[in-house]
């Protein structure tokens, strides 16, 4: 197929409808809301479902009974809105259905501000929402892969009947770059073919779709289940990307997202003063890339590992946590929607490494 | 002479054999019976799905042979419109107490009424939290006692009980909004019509529908079971009166 030149957001939502899911239901908020405005005209030309519904808290709710009948499902938000679906998340995540989520990230706590941040990695990869659960997260660096990520997120949220949440930035959403789908679309599915999708208890016992365990004992089981499923999933599906990775790096960034893209441009530019640095860029946030990240982390050559983030320090606590003490972790970061500059990031290299400029 | 046996009772087919949880003289039980034989009578059965609340009757599909989703407190009406809008082809209905729609739920059940989302919803209004112990509700009648109203709901803090059915039939958006009882078999009568009929507009893509059933809870009320339906006649009805809000068939906006 050939290539199109797409905000992010509009790929985005065209990447659904490629991934067999034209069932979206959303509450505006920016800087996302090109999703909707692209996909309310968008998806009945394809029999799609489109439901603006009166808040985030229903937003979630409707993709839950959505989810049940075995279609798939999808909705895209923003921080805040983000925050008000995590009831949803959680019940989803223990009633095992699955659903993909977009949060193109802005800056907060609380209304925070409307430009670009990466400070709801906790939030993503921890478990923003009650219980012993994960979801898998991903962190896409362009638009294409932010195509490419929606197909693969709506696979992965099927095999490990779980909620499945990409973050980007609010860059991701608003830059517009080339981008390429598959040529053939995905069909929906069909319910009838799904052993757990609820079509009505003809011929078979009744299913029930439910998070409630009242005997302890039986939600100890199913807590036991989950826990079971996320090891298999940090086995399988842990990703990541190297970039300028070689024997003569001093220093390894640990970066995501587009923050990931500045870290480059500040890497070539530092090679080309004969200061070497290599990049770690997790794609998959949860599973965190552990082992990758280790075995580039202690090489005998890298003195230390920098995180850099937009954010006041997120990320960086895996990559502590990770490293185990065996090199010295630093950290750099803007927030609030400020963007750190390649600049910013050289400066951080070069005091590191005590190089005067 | 032997004729054969004729068969004039049973369970309904979407009932399981399972005993239910609920406490003698709750009238739970009757109301599932109700939404049982509808789905039956209209053969609806194998093609229904229920959405469960938080409340008495979160274990209403262990009671049912019917597909079920266990939704998040009060959201039940935001699952059904998901699940109907994916699937016009199936019937959807909820079944929620006055805690679950009235309160924490309020803004979902609105919203879907205002759309007019294509599912049926049963109202269970027993003017009180009963799961959780008999707390107040936003149905609890003025002066009632609860647990977190220990001298009696007082409207000038707590405001008046809310009527939902009334509220929701201000909506323009075209609806079946009644309210019944179940408190004498003549009552019971009614409201099964009034389910079956909310079922049948379902059917037939007309629209929302919504029966609210003034309920008991004897055991959060603190009386007896027969003490529980006066009351509900005495002291609920007046205030909560029986009747249809919002018909279609009736032409109503
Ligand atoms: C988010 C959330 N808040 C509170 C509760 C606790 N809770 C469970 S049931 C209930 C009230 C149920 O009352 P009602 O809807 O009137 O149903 P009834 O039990 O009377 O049938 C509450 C407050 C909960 N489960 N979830
Ligand atoms: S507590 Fe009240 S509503 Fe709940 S089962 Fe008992 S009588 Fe019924």
């Amino acid at each position: 197929m050939a290539k199109r030149l797409m905000k992010g957001n509009e790929a985005i939502g065209e990447a659904a409808i490629a991934a067999g899911a034209p069932n979206y239901f959303a509450y505006p908020i920016t800087p996302q809301s090109e999703v909707a405005e692209y996909l309310c005209w968008r998806l009945p030309e394809v029999d799609g479902v489109f439901v603006q519904a009166e808040s985030e808290v229903a937003v979630g709710n409707m993709l839950f009974g959505a989810s049940a009948s075995g279609k798939r499902v999808f909705t895209t938000s923003s921080s805040p809105g983000i925050s008000l679906m995590q009831e949803t998340i959680s019940y989803m995540a223990g009633a095992h259905l699955p659903v993909v989520f977009v949060n193109i990230m802005r800056g907060g706590p609380g209304l925070g501000g409307i430009l670009p941040a990466q400070s709801d990695y906790f939030q993503a990869t921890k478990g923003g929402g009650h219980g012993d659960y994960r979801i898998i997260v991903l962190a896409p660096s362009s638009v294409q892969e932010a195509v490419d990520m929606m197909l693969w997120a709506f696979d992965l949220a099927e095999k490990y009947l779980t909620p499945v949440m990409l973050i980007g930035d609010g860059m991701i959403g608003q830059m517009m770059e080339s981008v390429e789908f598959p040529d053939k679309y995905r069909e929906e599915n069909n319910p009838d073919e799904i052993e757990w999708a609820l079509t009505g208890a003809k011929g078979r016992k009744a299913r029930i779709c439910k998070s409630l365990f009242l005997n302890p004992e039986q939600l100890e089981e199913n807590s036991f289940l989950l826990a079971e499923k996320y090891k298999k999933i940090k086995k399988a599906e842990r990703r990541c990307e190297l970039y300028n990775v070689k024997d003569d790096n001093k220093i390894i960034i640990t970066s995501y997202g587009t923050m990931a893209r500045i870290c480059q441009t500040a890497i070539d530019e530092l090679e080309g003063e004969g200061v070497s640095v290599g990049l770690f860029r997790p794609i998959t946030l949860f599973p965190y890339p552990e082992e990758e990240l280790y075995a580039e982390g202690s090489k005998k050559n890298i003195k230390c590992v920098l995180s850099v983030e937009m954010s006041t320090g997120q990320m960086v606590e895996d990559v502590e946590r990770i490293m185990k003490g065996k090199k010295k972790i630093d950290f750099f970061g803007r927030t609030g929607g400020v963007v750190p500059s390649p600049d910013e990031v050289k400066d951080k290299v070069r005091k590191i490494l005590r190089i005067k400029k | 002479m032997t004729s054969s046996p004729t068969l004039i009772f049973k369970r309904p087919d979407a009932m399981s054999e399972n005993v239910t949880h609920y406490c003698p003289g709750c009238t739970h039980g009757v109301i599932h019976r109700l939404v049982a034989e509808s789905l039956d009578e209209l053969g609806l059965r194998d093609r229904a799905v229920g959405v469960a609340p938080v409340g008495c009757s979160v274990l209403i599909y262990n009671y049912f042979n019917v597909d079920f989703l266990e939704a998040p407190h009060g959201r039940a009406p935001a699952l059904a419109t998901g699940f109907k809008r994916v699937r016009p082809d199936m019937i959807v209905f909820t079944y929620q107490g006055d805690g679950d729609l009235a309160s924490i739920g309020m803004g979902e059940i609105v919203h879907a009424a205002n759309r007019g989302e294509k599912f049926t919803t049963i109202f269970v209004n027993n003017a009180i939290y009963g799961m959780t112990g008999g707390q107040m509700a936003p149905t609890t009648m003025p002066n009632q006692r609860t647990t977190t109203s220990p001298a009696g709901r007082d409207v000038n803090k707590a405001g008046f009980p809310i009527r939902m059915s009334e509220m929701l039939s201000t909506l323009k958006t075209p609806s079946y909004i009644a309210r019944v009882g179940v408190f004498t078999p003549m009552h019971i009568i009614n409201a099964k019509k009034a389910i079956k009929k909310a079922f049948r507009l379902q059917m037939e893509g007309k629209c929302f529908s919504m029966v609210e059933v003034l309920s008991t809870c004897p055991t959060n009320w603190g009386i007896n079971p027969i003490e529980s339906t006066k009351w509900v006649k005495t002291d609920m009805e007046p205030y909560f009166p029986l009747g249809v809000f919002s018909d279609p068939e009736r032409g109503d906006d």
